[in-house]
């Protein structure tokens, strides 16, 4: 019989959330990252993929585009584009 | 890159502090840990059925009973005699915490259980819409204390839950901020290697409630700190073991990045009495940093 | 072994025999001695469980959802306004399927504030999704309890139990009691093994939400569970005959039914007063009977009608009402004979002893000789028509 209602653990990944982005996206732009992993810690998602230096991405499947990473790098070497453009190229 | 103990694919805005806050509580408790959790944002937008975002143990039952669920898996883990070996925490928002959910919480404390309490602060009821709460600041616009022609939004100050909380002589006591990650994921392990009931209180900024840009979670936390609106204290055994310094920036700096207070802009009289409040708490816990030793942030 | 024991004694010994690692409660009269007693034992070390003092029912059923989803058995028990408070935590608990026992001293419901018995409580609850069974007597008070444990824990059940006892009446009546041995219940009640709980070695998620999806199917899969529940009682009724040498239907008891020409239903102990009036009839020729239900959820209809189908007249006592509305426990027996073409000439309706009235063998013979004339619908018995002519001014 149906029921009880119980989840296994950490199946929220099956719902990609990257969907949600409308607008902006983040672009890692790889020329003065320094690695220190602000963006992993920040992103509401927690689906940034630290790496070396220069070598971060971020997980297109569950980014909402909130912006966090790009405003918290300090070394601005995250910034958020146009959905758009970056889907044309 | 799910290295986390909370996954994505949660359905929370974009932006939310809460969601940021509970993956560094996790992270820091580790995944021998047991979760009861009322109803709110975070339950709504980590568990809907068939879907988790929880990578550990986790309960929910109703809005207002965590603090009491959790006595009951602490009991059962302590039957079982597993309690050494397994972290407790029960986490709710600012309404059920200190509204709906005080009296659960109260007895929890009181009760002396071997359980850490989290309550994720965004400062009012923003799962059903941005109702006022009891941690609701002064001044702040919302839904059910909304600015007006006769009304600058809520006429109450925030209720004082973490003193509530120290008052039950509890072992440890401390406010945070999802701004300071660090300082947080310190505090839950430093609370986590206490016996007892511990109660932590974090602020999370809301940017549909707060009415802030998603960008600025972090900006915002920051600023309720630095302008002494959100003390970091840290009590162990009753006595205050630390707070965070602050250069004390005037209150209005935190005021205008966010919609909830942009009907206080420009009118000095009201933003003065936010002031005061900040003034108070500055000088109860001598938040200042004198202005020989003041450090960049 | 026999013994001289007080009805809240009876039910801590047997909650006692039955092994809950956690135990949580609040209290209120008439519960209290129940609770008592299960303090004390923890206290002496005769009883091996986490006993957790709350601030309310709701914290105390809280509490044993809490250890019932760690995977522990747990125990509660309440009454009244008590019951009330908990009846948010009650419909979480079985929608969550946790196979927690309740024992409710049955009392009635303020405002006026009332501390004696009647079962607008545990009736008010009926729709909770828990199984509900009525006790008559210190005795089945007992054997109940047991199964009680068992059937929750039915890995195809899952449903959490109330046993509804009438407070004071069987809380604080002595009477003789055959108490089983601890090996006895052991052989009969396995320890709780949980199909899902909190396990960090195998983390999931309790009690998500359900959206338009999911929630209509998890509604009624507790409806069908309820439906298997009637099937599963005289299974469990006949294992614990074998197992202890006391014989129950479990659903109903038919009391002299067969050949009767009236007969009442009722639930819980004035069962016991109906018994002696019918037997007191039937010594003066009266072909008159008792029909107890025993499971008022889930309610066995099926067995209802097989007993009530050829009586003339039925009789319906509810120490409960539906207030702006037919009596409980009359609509449902007069539902089971909607549009059958065998059913009572009439089935009448009674209100009887509510907070705490006395029931005493005059009313009875009263509502059998009512059963005489037209259909009664919702008759209050032993009101006090002097008292209605006071009014505000």
């Amino acid at each position: 019989m149906f029921g009880p209602l119980n989840c296994k653990a950490g199946t929220s990944k099956k719902n990609k959330t990257g969907a949600w982005r409308v607008e902006l996206r983040p672009k890692y732009l790889h020329q003065n990252c320094i690695a220190c992993k602000l963006c992993v810690t920040a992103c509401p998602e927690g689906c940034i993929i630290p790496g070396e230096k220069n070598a971060f991405e971020f997980d297109a499947a569950y980014c909402k585009g909130c912006g966090l990473c790009a405003a918290i790098c300090p070394k601005k070497d995250i910034a958020m584009v146009k959905e758009e453009e970056q889907k044309s190229k | 890159m799910s290295n986390h103990l909370y996954a994505p694919g949660h359905t929370a805005c974009s932006g939310c502090g809460q969601a940021m806050a509970v993956r560094y509580v996790l992270d820091a408790a580790g995944k021998n840990t047991m979760v009861a959790n009322n109803t709110g944002c975070l339950e709504v937008f980590s568990t809907k059925y068939p879907e988790s975002a929880f990578e550990v143990p986790f309960v929910h039952s109703l809005f207002e009973n965590c603090a009491a669920v959790a006595s009951g898996v602490e009991a059962a883990l302590k039957y079982l005699g597993k309690k050494d070996s397994i972290n407790v925490i029960a986490e709710a928002g600012d309404g059920g915490t200190a509204d709906i959910g005080l009296q659960a919480l109260s007895g929890m404390l009181e009760r002396g259980h071997d359980i850490l309490y989290v309550c994720y602060d965004n400062e009012a009821y923003m799962n059903t819409g941005i109702q006022r709460s009891g941690l609701t600041p002064f001044k702040a616009n919302t839904t059910t204390s909304p600015k007006g022609a006769k009304s600058f939004g809520n006429l109450r100050y925030k209720k004082p839950m973490p003193e509530i909380a120290l008052a039950h002589g509890i072992p440890y006591m401390a406010t945070a901020t999802v701004g300071y990650p660090q300082d947080l994921q310190r505090k839950v392990k430093k609370a986590l290697s206490i016996k007892g009931p511990k109660y932590i209180q974090v602020h999370v900024p809301c940017p549909l409630g707060w009415q802030h840009p998603s960008n600025q979670t972090f900006d915002v936390a920051k600023l309720a700190v630095e302008t002494g609106l959100y003390p970091l204290v840290e009590f162990e055994n009753g006595k205050l073991i630390g707070v965070r310094k602050i250069k004390a920036l005037p209150v209005e700096e935190y005021l205008k990045v966010q919609g909830r207070f942009k009907h206080l802009l420009g009118n000095a009289e009201e933003i003065k009495l936010v002031q005061d409040v900040a003034n108070a708490s500055i000088a109860k816990y001598n938040l200042k940093i004198e202005a020989d030793t003041a450090q960049p942030a | 072994m026999k013994e001289f024991l007080e009805g809240s004694m009876a039910v801590a010994r047997t909650v006692q025999l039955c092994k809950p690692g956690v135990i949580s409660a609040y209290p209120i009269t008439p519960q209290t001695h129940i609770v008592e007693e299960l303090a004390q034992m923890v206290a002496d070390g005769h009883l091996n469980a986490e006993f957790v003092n709350v601030e309310s029912e709701h914290s105390a059923a809280s509490v044993v959802l809490g250890a019932l989803a760690a995977g522990v058995r747990a125990y509660t028990a309440t009454s009244s306004q008590g019951l009330l408070l908990m009846s948010e935590v009650i419909f979480n608990i079985a929608g969550m399927r946790l196979p927690l026992v309740l024992t409710d001293a049955n009392r009635a419901i303020s405002a006026p504030i009332n501390i004696w018995n009647d079962q607008q409580d545990t009736v008010s609850l009926r729709d909770a999704g828990w199984v509900q069974l009525y006790v008559e007597n210190l005795q089945e008070t007992v054997d109940f309890h047991i199964m009680a444990y068992k059937l929750a824990e039915d890995k195809n059940i899952m449903l959490p139990v109330m046993v509804c006892m009438d407070g004071f009446i069987l809380t604080h009546g002595i009477e003789s009691v055959d108490m089983p041995s601890q090996e006895q219940v052991d052989k009969f009640l396995p320890p709780y093994k949980a199909l899902y709980k909190l396990d960090v070695d195998n983390p999931m998620t309790l009690g998500p939400l359900a959206d338009p999806d999911y929630y209509t199917e998890a509604r009624y899969a507790i409806q069908e569970t309820q439906k298997k529940v009637l099937e599963v009682i005289p299974r469990l009724t006949a294992d614990f005959a074998r197992a202890f040498g006391r014989t129950y239907n479990g659903l109903i008891e038919e009391y002299h039914t067969k050949d009767a020409e009236r007969v009442i239903v009722a639930m819980g102990s004035v069962c016991g007063s109906i018994k002696d009036v019918v037997d007191e009839l039937r010594s003066k020729g009266k072909k008159v009977g008792l029909l107890k239900i025993v499971s008022y959820r889930p309610f066995p209809a099926q067995e209802i009608y097989d007993a009530l189908k050829n009586v003339s007249k039925v009789g319906v006592v509810d120490r409960a009402v539906s207030l702006g509305s037919f009596a409980p426990l009359a609509s449902e027996i007069k539902a089971t004979f909607f549009g059958k073409k065998k059913k009572p000439d009439t089935i009448s309706s009674f209100v009887v002893g509510l907070g705490g009235r006395d029931i005493t063998k005059d009313s009875i013979k009263e509502i059998f000789r009512m059963l005489t004339q037209k259909e009664k619908t919702g008759e209050f018995i032993d009101l006090k028509p002097e008292l209605l002519k006071e009014n505000y001014e």
